[in-house]
Formats: C-alpha cells, sequence, structure tokens
C-alpha cells in the first residue's frame, strides 16, 4: 500500500528537444536542464550552410585535425539522442525571402532561429499526437540575449518564441531569469532560480559554467556555425545570382562556393579552381555536370567552368587562367585538356596568364 | 526471423549527409537488421559510429578501400523512428 502511493506521487518526467549546434552555449543549456531531471534530446539542422567537418574533410590541409562532427560529440558527451535533420531545401525560403532582412552579410539569422524553433516545435506537436508520454514537453534553445547582433537581443526573444509558434513552450537557459517566465517555469517542470541570467557578448559566464560542469572540450567557431555569416562566402553567393539573374540555388552550388578559388573573367562564365589535391578529388566529382579544365603537360589543379564558352576566345581564356595556377605558369606554353560533361574532350595549347594579367575584379568572394 | 542485410550508398556526400541518410535508412529497418554504409567522406568513420553509439546501435566492422570507407552496422533494439 505504501509503495503503490509512493509511486501515485512520483513526479512525472518532463522531456524537453534542445536545439544543439554543437557548440559551448547549446551544450550548457541541455547540461543545465539535465541537472533538473529534464530529460533531453538534441536536434541539430542541416541547412547546406553549415561550417562542418565537411570542409576539413574536403581539403588535404586539414586531413590531421580531428574530424569529427560537432552536434553528434556533444550529444556523446552529454548522454542525449540526436535527431539530424536535413532542411536544406526548405531553408532556401529563409536565405531567398527572410522576411527580418540580414545580418551583417547574408545572414538571415533571425529568420533561421524562428525556423528553427519552428521546426522542433511541429516536432513536438507531432510527438505529442504520436508518441503521447514520449512525446516532449517544451524546447531548450542556448540563445543568451546581447550575444549576437542579429538574432541574440532582448527584442528577439519574443519575436522567435511567437513567430515560432513555440510561444511559452520556449525555454532558454542560460538567460531565463532576463525574460518572463516560461510554461516549463510556471507549471515548476524547471526551477526558475536555478537557471541562469547571462547577457551580452562576453563568454565569461560560459566559460566559468563549463568549468563547473566539468567541460572542457568544446567547439567555439569564431563567426558562428554557418558560412553566411562569412563575408567572402556571402559575396559568392551574391555573384551567383547576379551571374544567374536571379536569386535561387541548388545544393550543389552552395558546397561548390564552399571550395577552391572562384574567378569570373566573363559574366556569364566562372571558374571554381582546386587548390589542393584534396579539392581536387572533391571537384573530379562534378565533372559530369560542369565542362572541365586539367593541364596535360605539366601537374595542375582541375577547374570547373559554371556557365557556356561562347566562342574559342572564351575558352582560350579560360584555359589560360587555368595554366597560370598550374606547375608549368613560367612556361612559355601549356597544354591543357577542356572537357565537356558528355566527356567529349580536346586539348588547347595557350600561354599562361601573367600572375598580374589575372585583375583582382576577377577574383570572387 | 532471419535479419536482413542491407546496403545504403552516399558516396561524393559530405557530412552531415551520410549521417542523415544512414539515419533515415536505419529508422525503417528492424532491430537486428545490419546496414553497410559506402562513404567517400573520411569523416564518416568517425561520425557514423558515433551516431551509432548515441543512439544504441552497434558498429560490426569499419574500413577502408581506396577513396572509399564502409560502415557496417547492426540495428539495436530502437531504430529511432519518431513517431
Amino acid at each position: 500500500m505504501t509503495s503503490s502511493v509512493t509511486e501515485s506521487i512520483q513526479p512525472i518526467k518532463r522531456r524537453a528537444i534542445a536545439l544543439v549546434s554543437g557548440g559551448l552555449d547549446s551544450m550548457l543549456a541541455v547540461k543545465v536542464m539535465q541537472e533538473q531531471g529534464i530529460e533531453v534530446e538534441g536536434v541539430n539542422f542541416f541547412t547546406g550552410f553549415c561550417v562542418e567537418g565537411h570542409t576539413h574533410a574536403i581539403r588535404k590541409k586539414d586531413k590531421d585535425k580531428e574530424k569529427r562532427n560537432n552536434a553528434l560529440w556533444v550529444a556523446e558527451q552529454l548522454g542525449i539522442k540526436m535527431h539530424i535533420i536535413d532542411i536544406s531545401e526548405e531553408y532556401k525560403d529563409v536565405v531567398l525571402n527572410p522576411r527580418h532582412g540580414y545580418g551583417a552579410n547574408l545572414n538571415p539569422c533571425l529568420d533561421c532561429k524562428i525556423f528553427m524553433v519552428n521546426q522542433a516545435t511541429l516536432m513536438i506537436n507531432k510527438a505529442r499526437e504520436f508518441a503521447g508520454d514520449r512525446g516532449f514537453d517544451f524546447i531548450v534553445t542556448g540563445e543568451v540575449i546581447g550575444q549576437r547582433p542579429k538574432s541574440q537581443r532582448k527584442a528577439t526573444m519574443p519575436i522567435i518564441s511567437a513567430e515560432s509558434g513555440a510561444d511559452e513552450r520556449l525555454l532558454r537557459p542560460l538567460c531565463a531569469k532576463n525574460l518572463p517566465a516560461t510554461l516549463p517555469e510556471r507549471e515548476g517542470w524547471v526551477d526558475r532560480e536555478s537557471l541562469h541570467d547571462f547577457s551580452g557578448r562576453s563568454r565569461k559566464p560560459q566559460m566559468a559554467l563549463a568549468k563547473k560542469f566539468g567541460l572542457d572540450d568544446f567547439a567555439q567557431p569564431a563567426g558562428g556555425c554557418c558560412f553566411l555569416t562569412d563575408e567572402s562566402y556571402s559575396n559568392k553567393l551574391a555573384d551567383l545570382w547576379k551571374a544567374r539573374n536571379e536569386r535561387r540555388y541548388e545544393l550543389d552550388d552552395i558546397m561548390l562556393l564552399k571550395v577552391g578559388r572562384h574567378i569570373r573573367p566573363q559574366p556569364h562564365l566562372k571558374l571554381i579552381i582546386s587548390r589542393e589535391e584534396g579539392e581536387n578529388r572533391f571537384l573530379e566529382g562534378y565533372r559530369y555536370q560542369f565542362t572541365s579544365i586539367t593541364t596535360v603537360s605539366c601537374p595542375g589543379p582541375l577547374a570547373l567552368v559554371d556557365g557556356n564558352f561562347q566562342n574559342d576566345e572564351e575558352m582560350q581564356q579560360a584555359a589560360a587562367i587555368v595554366a597560370r595556377y598550374s606547375k608549368g605558369r613560367s612556361s612559355d606554353e601549356v597544354t591543357l585538356e577542356v572537357r565537356s560533361p558528355d566527356g567529349v574532350a580536346r586539348q588547347v595549347t595557350v600561354e599562361p596568364f601573367h600572375p598580374d594579367a589575372v585583375p583582382l575584379a576577377w577574383n570572387v568572394g | 526471423m532471419t535479419e536482413a542485410f542491407h546496403e545504403l550508398d552516399v558516396r561524393r556526400m559530405l557530412c552531415p549527409m551520410p549521417v542523415i541518410k544512414t539515419q533515415n535508412k536505419v529508422r525503417t529497418l528492424a532491430s537486428g537488421d545490419c546496414l553497410r554504409v559506402v562513404c567517400t567522406d573520411p569523416g564518416a568513420l568517425s561520425d557514423i559510429p558515433a551516431w551509432c553509439r548515441i543512439n544504441g546501435h552497434e558498429v560490426v566492422e569499419t574500413g577502408e578501400a581506396g577513396n572509399e570507407v564502409f560502415v557496417v552496422l547492426r540495428v539495436g533494439e530502437d531504430n529511432g523512428a519518431l513517431f
């Protein structure tokens, strides 16, 4: 009898889904929840613009660096399950039409956060419908007021909660005490007093909390975890839209913007020239989609041609640019092979461009 | 019931797509089934086993052949299907 009474007053184990980027803040937010007995599962969204292990996978010079997916690594450290979701297709609308505009570059940070929290909201709604008690009660993020200029400000916090549809089910454990109490706090699922009041760009409170939790290995990407915050990358994306006369992209486009030297000698022609063996191998996989140029008479890079040659002069100009980046750059002439996507190839022999003869304006990015 | 052996080709895909494709494939498999994932991104050799450890699947074998790497896993008790 006694045991059944005890059982009947056992509190329900509350469950949260946490947006985990792989950085320190979301890691801490999960840890704070776990300290309060909340069962957490992580979700990580792949937008196509993520700065992740794959750039290391491409570039040979990075081969010695430890390759790891930070979100998975964080999940393992925290002992939580992790759902990685490909949202790259739906995400295009966020990049192309951000309702709240861009940050310093083509980074739609506020719309991005709203979109991701909305995706998490749809997940918890679905889980409640189908999984009953195994569903999730609320959403957790590692947001800190004042941490990021575009999305993490006092004024944007309620916008994210409202426009994502998460409303009061969105809890930010690292800055909750600076915000009105949310449902998990009011219902007593979590103890508001044990949450935090971090604000501003300083990382000191996070470092102190990490130390308290005994966490000493975590990723701290300087520009966040998204290529869109990078000026050079954003310039390449803007150039792509300008050349196509329309704002659109495919996943391959945005992957290729992360690789190689991008040179646009004609408004309708861009060369993507590998800088080393790893990039060479990566670009190799695109030769059935693009015209490509390789050197024959000496070692040299592989270049993809984004666009179509309108005449032989344009093809020779492109070959001479590629020759400039080959081992034969000081030779009088270099022979190259120009191959179309269907495999039809022809050889051309050109005088390599003198390094100073490639105008800076042709460099994209 | 005989455990099935499945193959997944994620060559040319970059991190985290091999993990996402593996996760989505495993959600359609039964506990005990084996899946051999073939990749060209060497990062998959650390990411897929990490994903397996987190989600309770067994890594049976990993290896490299030329520019390709592979991971063979056995689906754990919970295939991770969300709903």
